[in-house]
């Protein structure tokens, strides 16, 4: 009876975030390492590439910085779906149709006589309205049709994606040119004014942090954010509350789709200066992830964000220095997120253990 | 709130750099690693595979040749530099990389990697640049751009398509000929014309068969290589063209799949041929079916290139390399070439020899009249085609069935 509470303290400690993080990091490190290890690499080596990829020098910071901005924008847009109880893996179509309308809306203002940065602004708000848009139609189809919001997302990505490649090739082709490198750059004029020397621009740092805020505010400080928690932890409950569910489950999809599609926005006036076939980059999904593994957590989600943009840019190393497929950066992001959710459920056994020893008492 | 969560965030942090230092410790660097004082080192961008049989292969192997051919250089490569194997970069970043590694010079392989070149060859003056297959250095071009560190360089394949072409001509039976394009542009419509040329030529000059007998098909698959829900597949594509009734197919392609596709059927009974493209070793995957390969051999030029910018002595031009028509396979003179397979009979193989002959002689079969494919004059009777001609070429030929432009 004595060794009881000394048991139940150390399953709390056990079950901490803190212990919870370390013991998901460390396994799958260790987890990779045996990867490398089979694929005849050395782990501590790759490992070490991949941190000197990231921050060797500030190139490679602002590298990852620029890879942060645009997944962080995606991760905090899930959250909003996630805390909905909505699984939008639409979110890489709502990137792609947001980074197609601002590209339309450049193409036709480009050679108008609007100052540079009211076409950009301009652009990135109509790259707003594509993902709203893309995200409106799966919120429909899973609402009002009856289709899960999943397959209906998985669904709409294919089509964004034959979307932008018919631009591409077609009415959006260079002169006489249909190429995979994408549509005619942009005049210079019109890209995010980037740091001098560096690909990053301080503008999508700003305006992660805005977004963050907002989110912040949003979620946690308005009816709006407490009743879409309500929903997501029990539609039914929820609406014999008499909330709106419906109104409310499409107005979390526009807004994750309007910030899905500024990061495609981003992509295009920040990054690549056109569209390309893989505007979106992944990010996407790698955003879910990133949501997943932070738990919905504003705070954890940007560093996690971080992690994972950190992984990204040092990954290029393998290739160069190592000879190894720079995927294996990828296979780490995912050994990462189930390694947490392993021990996330190791964590629930724990705790289900624990007040089982409590009732007993 | 944060302050457990910075907690979180420190001992991960924490843990992952201990473990990595860790790890780390005993192990070295390799030596191409390390940024040499004494060794020139080259970075090389690949679009695709280092080792895809085809266009990187041929060009990764060029920088092999080079070490091999100038003692102290040293090759940085990223492959599979493309949108979708690395998305999130941009062929300028990843060039930077490889100036991080120590290069003095980088090559871009492909040409839809022009922006990248130009923008990196404008931000890094002190590198040199050298473009595969681009026009930004042609000063009579349409994308010239003055840049004193760019150099572009496209051996003339079309020669090499013609010669794939003749030798289809001669082994087909049906006269059904199918050209698996990538995507569309002025250097894969002019070197699928080529091959379309050297057919008809072949078809009704050297076989003297009914020149209405011949029908010469493109399709395209959207790029140089399969990419999985993005591009057409050109195994797919490939089958297609042998259940119709096609019994030879050229590549226009980076990868093998006509060549593996032929293999297949030739298994199982039809009797199929495939002609594959850009690598000298691409018959060995499958030789039985193979008839040749019209490849690439970069690594004269690229020898040339990097001595001059190890010299001091580069200037930037735009090279567009004949073969060596005194000895075509010879890898240390000649910047194309083609390798008959194990597939084409001996008497072909003589009428192509002739055949060949005949081009080395001054034979141009880029010659009028020729029509456009929308019935459009392009060369009048007797007028030879300029290189500006024959590199934008704007469609395919008259005669040719496929698409000219991508479809809107």
């Amino acid at each position: 009876m004595v060794a009881k509470p000394k048991k139940n303290n150390m399953l709390k400690r056990l079950s901490s975030p803190a212990i919870l993080s370390i013991a998901s990091t460390a396994g799958a490190l260790i987890f990779t390492s045996l990867i490398l290890w089979m694929a005849g690499a050395q782990p501590g080596l790759t490992f070490q590439k991949i941190l000197i990829g990231a921050f060797g020098d500030s190139v490679k910071i602002a590298n990852g910085l620029v890879v942060w901005a645009p997944l962080s924008l995606i991760a905090g847009a899930l959250i909003i779906t996630f805390i909905a109880g909505l699984w939008n893996l639409g979110i890489e179509g709502q990137i792609m149709l947001g980074a197609i309308f601002t590209t339309g809306a450049m193409r036709l203002f480009e050679n108008s006589s609007i100052s540079p940065t009211l076409i950009i602004i301009l652009s990135c708000l109509v790259g707003m309205v594509g993902g709203a848009f893309w995200a409106a139609l799966t919120g429909i189809l899973r609402l009002y049709g009856g289709v899960n919001e999943i397959f209906a997302g998985v669904g709409l990505n294919f089509v964004a994606t034959a979307l932008s490649l018919w631009l591409i090739f077609g009415p959006w082709k260079r002169p006489g040119v249909g190429s995979m490198s994408g549509t005619e750059p942009f005049n210079e004029r019109l890209w995010l004014v980037q740091i001098p020397g560096y690909r990053l621009s301080i503008w999508s740092l700003i305006l992660v942090v805005v977004v963050y805020i907002g989110l912040f505010i949003l979620l946690k400080k308005t009816r709006f954010g407490i009743q879409i928690k309500a929903i997501g932890k029990n539609l039914e409950a929820a609406r014999l509350m008499g909330i709106q569910t419906r109104k409310l489950m499409m107005l979390a999809m526009l807004l994750c789709g309007a910030l899905a599609g500024l990061a495609g926005a981003l992509q295009v006036v920040g990054v690549y200066h056109r569209l390309i076939p893989s505007i979106s980059s992944g990010y996407g999904f790698l955003a879910m992830l990133v949501a997943m593994l932070a738990n919905n957590d504003f705070f954890l989600t940007l560093v996690v964000a971080y992690l994972f943009s950190i992984l990204n840019i040092g990954g290029i190393q393998l290739p160069i220095n190592l000879h190894l497929d720079s995927t294996l950066s990828g296979v780490l992001q995912a050994v990462l997120v189930l390694f947490f959710l392993v021990m996330n459920g190791l964590k629930q056994r724990l705790m289900g253990r624990k007040e089982r020893s409590r009732d007993a008492e | 709130m944060f302050s457990n969560k910075m907690k979180v965030v420190f001992a991960l942090l924490m843990v992952t750099t201990l473990l990595l230092t860790a790890c780390a410790k005993g192990t070295s660097e390799p030596a191409a690693d390390a940024e040499n004082g004494e060794n020139f080192v080259f970075g090389l961008l690949m679009v695709g595979a280092y080792n895809d049989q085809g266009w990187s292969q041929a060009h990764y192997d060029a920088g092999l040749y080079v070490k091999e051919q100038i003692p102290g250089t040293e090759m940085v490569y990223i492959d599979k530099v493309n949108t979708a194997d690395r998305p999130g970069t941009t062929p300028a970043q990843l060039a930077e990389e490889l100036v991080a590694q120590g290069a003095k010079l980088i090559i871009f392989n492909s040409d839809d990697m022009k922006d990248g070149a130009h923008e990196f060859a404008v931000a890094h003056p002190e590198i040199t640049v050298i473009h595969a297959s681009g026009d930004g250095a042609w000063v009579e071009g349409n994308a010239y751009q003055n840049l004193p560190n760019l150099t572009n360089v496209m051996p003339r394949m079309e020669y090499g398509k013609e010669m794939a072409g003749c030798a289809a001509a001669l082994t087909s039976t049906t006269g059904q000929i199918g050209y698996l394009g990538p995507l569309i542009n002025e250097e894969t419509r002019r070197l699928a014309a080529s091959a379309y040329l050297g057919a008809k030529y072949c078809w009704e000059n050297v076989a003297g068969k009914d020149p209405a007998a011949l029908t010469f098909e493109v399709k395209w698959i959207g790029f140089w290589f399969n990419i999985p829900g993005v591009t057409s597949d050109p195994t797919q594509v490939a089958d297609d063209f042998y259940n119709r009734g096609f019994d030879v197919v050229i590549s226009g392609i980076d990868t093998t799949e006509a060549l593996t596709e032929a293999k297949k059927y030739m298994d199982e009974g039809s009797t199929v041929y495939a002609i594959p493209y850009d690598f000298m070793g691409a018959c060995d995957q499958a030789s039985d079916v193979c008839l040749g390969v019209p490849y690439y051999n970069w690594g004269p030029s690229y020898v040339e290139y990097i001595q001059a910018a190890m010299d001091g002595t580069f200037a930037p031009s735009w090279d567009y390399l004949n073969p060596d028509w005194t000895d075509l396979n010879n890898v240390d003179t000649t910047a194309l070439g083609f390798i008959k397979g194990d597939a084409f009979s001996e008497e072909n193989g003589v009428k192509l020899d002739d055949f060949i002959a005949a081009l080395a002689g001054g034979l141009n079969l880029w010659t009028g009249s020729l029509n456009l494919q929308d019935g459009t004059a392009f060369l009048a009777d007797g007028e030879v085609a300029t290189d500006y001609q024959v590199w934008y070429l704007p469609q395919l030929l008259e005669g040719m069935t496929g698409l000219s432009t991508p479809a809107e």
